[in-house]
């Protein structure tokens, strides 16, 4: 009963925040004028807001309950993303002063070309990214209160267009890092009080020589695996069409730089917490799904007190869905509205539509898979295509709009194949089940390698403003230089 | 072919390349000349070599954990303090050492940026 009272606190409040909540800051210049005012914490809270979804809040816990240790890697990936993103990309992509990855592409290859491939690629990983946040949304509301799964998932995607078509939740920094904090209360409180029932009950530990413990254990090929996650999670970061945004509220390069450093902190501290739910539901021997941090707490706390962290955590559980659904709905809308539409309000309307009905049938269509494996094979496409265009972008010179073009559509293209065959097809047995569930140890390197050989075979199709493109990604604000006359085009 | 050749005066055509320039370097940059290219292609180079520095780091610590647990079976249950070694290192350790690698870049990058700066503006 609590459990949906929380539900329906939240979403009220998302939608209060949506109906009264700021209207201002719509457009790109307002946003960033707000943004100079953002300190690094705030920016930083508003970016693990965003991306803490259900897959990091619920499904990670999950996958570890299930798989054992070699799951730890996937948050472990999902941080350390954050430093390849750091060392590689966030500075330059402040300064490049685009708002979107197919901004980015437009203004570093100067190509429209590779600008439309970009805006299929965001369309497709947001998507993805989207499909299983409703997909879980089903499956806890069905968990608190016995409705079909369509319900919660129908539940979570009409909140989102009516607060993003209301213009809230969007570029208000303020809201997404209280979702961020909002969500590491929401797992930490339950964690003290379970610990504490834990070592009550005399911290029983796991059955001696458990082999779940242990990594490299439990699947089929784990080595590939284990790999092929590393480099998915560790290169698909940069990716994320619904991360990037939130660098342009950075004032400068180097304000982006410090963001990154405390981003990296906060989820650090989040990621704390997921294993040890995973060792709780195992040492109390819970069924391993996705719901395992729902009934964690009211398994190890009883009475009202468990009932109350319940309804803290499943708060928090619609908290990620929520932010993390309409930053990625709106990315995505931004992206129909300018890319495929003719662009203003309207468009942008039906967009916003568009973006939310798509995965939302695609929900209900697809096979049930563990919400983190999905949003996992999103990192993978996100690896196999957007970061080859970034990291090659900003420092090759040699990157041609041809090989930049290939590389998207042949990296991209084989993980989008192998994502469509596991979400659809599938199960399969075997390496065909290792390959495509998790194909970036292969895609990646393709794309990098086509992205590569083709730029060198088209030499003439180097972009001619080069030279200007990389003053203005790499050189310090300080310096008063020519930086070019790009700008992104305003939504 | 008689009497004294005249004499002429050799001088080097470069003679404006020896003279300091009196504009700025950044006006280098600006028109794109082959000094400001020179310096760009520094700057981009030692911030690439540093991000590549740490990534390899990175690769390596990461890539070679599951290479290790493969390759010394006994660790993947050593007990530290009770927690088996894999949980140990992947669960907790990892997170405080990737904030103290991205602190340390931070701290280089910010360098390299305000010596390519004073070196830029010296002039």
């Amino acid at each position: 009963m609590s459990g949906i009272v929380a539900v329906v606190l939240v979403m009220l409040a998302a939608l209060l925040i949506g109906a009264f909540g700021i209207r201002m800051s719509r457009t790109t210049s307002d946003f960033y004028v707000a943004s100079r005012t953002v300190s690094p914490l705030w920016n930083a809270s508003a970016i693990g807001g965003e991306y803490l979804s259900a897959a990091s809040f619920l499904g990670i816990a999950g996958l570890i309950l299930t798989y054992g240790a070699d799951m730890l890697w996937l948050p472990v990936g999902w941080t350390g993303g954050y430093l390849v993103l750091l060392v590689l990309v966030s500075a330059p992509l402040r300064r490049s002063g685009a708002y979107t990855l197919p901004d980015f592409a437009e203004a570093r290859l100067e190509s429209m070309a590779v600008r439309r491939m970009s805006s299929v690629l965001v369309l497709l990983i947001g998507w993805l990214y989207l499909m299983p946040q409703f997909q879980s949304a089903g499956l806890v509301f069905r968990t608190i209160t016995g409705a079909p799964t369509w319900a919660g998932g129908l539940l979570v995607a009409g909140v989102v267009a009516v607060n993003v078509l209301s213009g809230g939740m969007r570029s208000i920094t303020f809201v997404q890092a209280f979702q961020y904090w909002l969500k590491l209360t929401a797992l930490a409180v339950p964690l003290v009080f379970m610990l504490a029932a834990w070592r009550s009950g005399g911290s029983p530990g796991l059955r001696t020589g458990d082999p779940w413990a242990l990594p490299l254990h439990g699947r089929e090929h784990p080595l590939y695996e284990t790999y092929s996650l590393i480099l998915a999670t560790f290169l698909g970061t940069m990716g994320l069409p619904h991360v990037l945004v939130r660098f342009y509220t950075n004032p400068d390069g180097r304000a982006a730089r410090r963001t990154t450093l405390v981003v990296l902190t906060l989820l650090g501290a989040f990621y704390l917490m997921p294993a040890i739910y995973g060792f709780l539901g195992r040492v109390y021997g819970l069924p391993a799904t996705d719901t395992v941090v729902l009934t964690l707490p009211g398994r190890l706390v009883g009475g009202i007190a468990g009932e109350l962290l319940t309804a803290l955590v499943t708060a928090g559980a619609f908290a990620a869905f929520l932010s993390t659904s309409s930053g990625l709905t709106v990315s995505v809308a931004g992206v129909i509205a300018q890319d495929i539409l003719h662009g203003g309000v309207r468009s942008f309307r039906v967009a916003t539509a568009v973006a939310v009905v798509v995965p939302f049938a695609l929900a209900g269509m697809a096979r049930s898979l563990p919400v983190a494996n999905v949003v996992g094979l999103a990192f993978a496409v996100a690896a196999s295509s957007f970061c080859p265009l970034l990291v090659l972008g900003i420092w090759w010179r040699r990157l041609t709009t041809a090989g930049a073009l290939a590389g998207l559509l042949i990296g991209g293209g084989l993980a989008c194949a192998a994502v469509l065959a596991t979400i659809v097809g599938g199960p399969y047995t075997g390496w065909t089940e290792a390959l495509l569930a998790q194909p970036a140890a292969w895609t990646v390197p393709v794309s990098f390698t086509v992205m590569v050989v083709v730029s060198l075979l088209t030499p003439s199709r180097v972009p001619r403003g080069v030279a200007r493109t990389m003053v203005r990604l790499h050189t310090p604000e300080t310096l008063n230089v020519d930086r070019g006359d790009w700008h992104p085009r305003s939504i | 072919m008689t009497g004294k050749p005249r004499r002429v005066v050799v001088t080097s055509p470069r003679t404006a390349a020896a003279r300091r320039p009196r504009h700025p370097l950044t006006r280098e940059i600006d028109e794109q000349t082959r000094l400001g290219e020179v310096y760009m292609r520094s700057l981009v180079r030692t911030q690439f070599r540093l991000g590549l520095f740490v990534c390899t780091v990175l690769a390596c610590v990461v890539g070679g954990l599951p290479l290790l647990f493969l390759l010394v079976p006994e660790l993947r249950g050593m007990l530290l303090l009770g927690v088996p070694l894999p949980w140990v290192v992947l669960a907790g350790l990892i997170y405080p050492a990737f904030v103290v690698g991205a602190w340390l870049y931070v701290r280089q990058a910010e360098r390299n940026e305000r010596d390519f700066a004073d070196l830029v503006e010296r002039r």
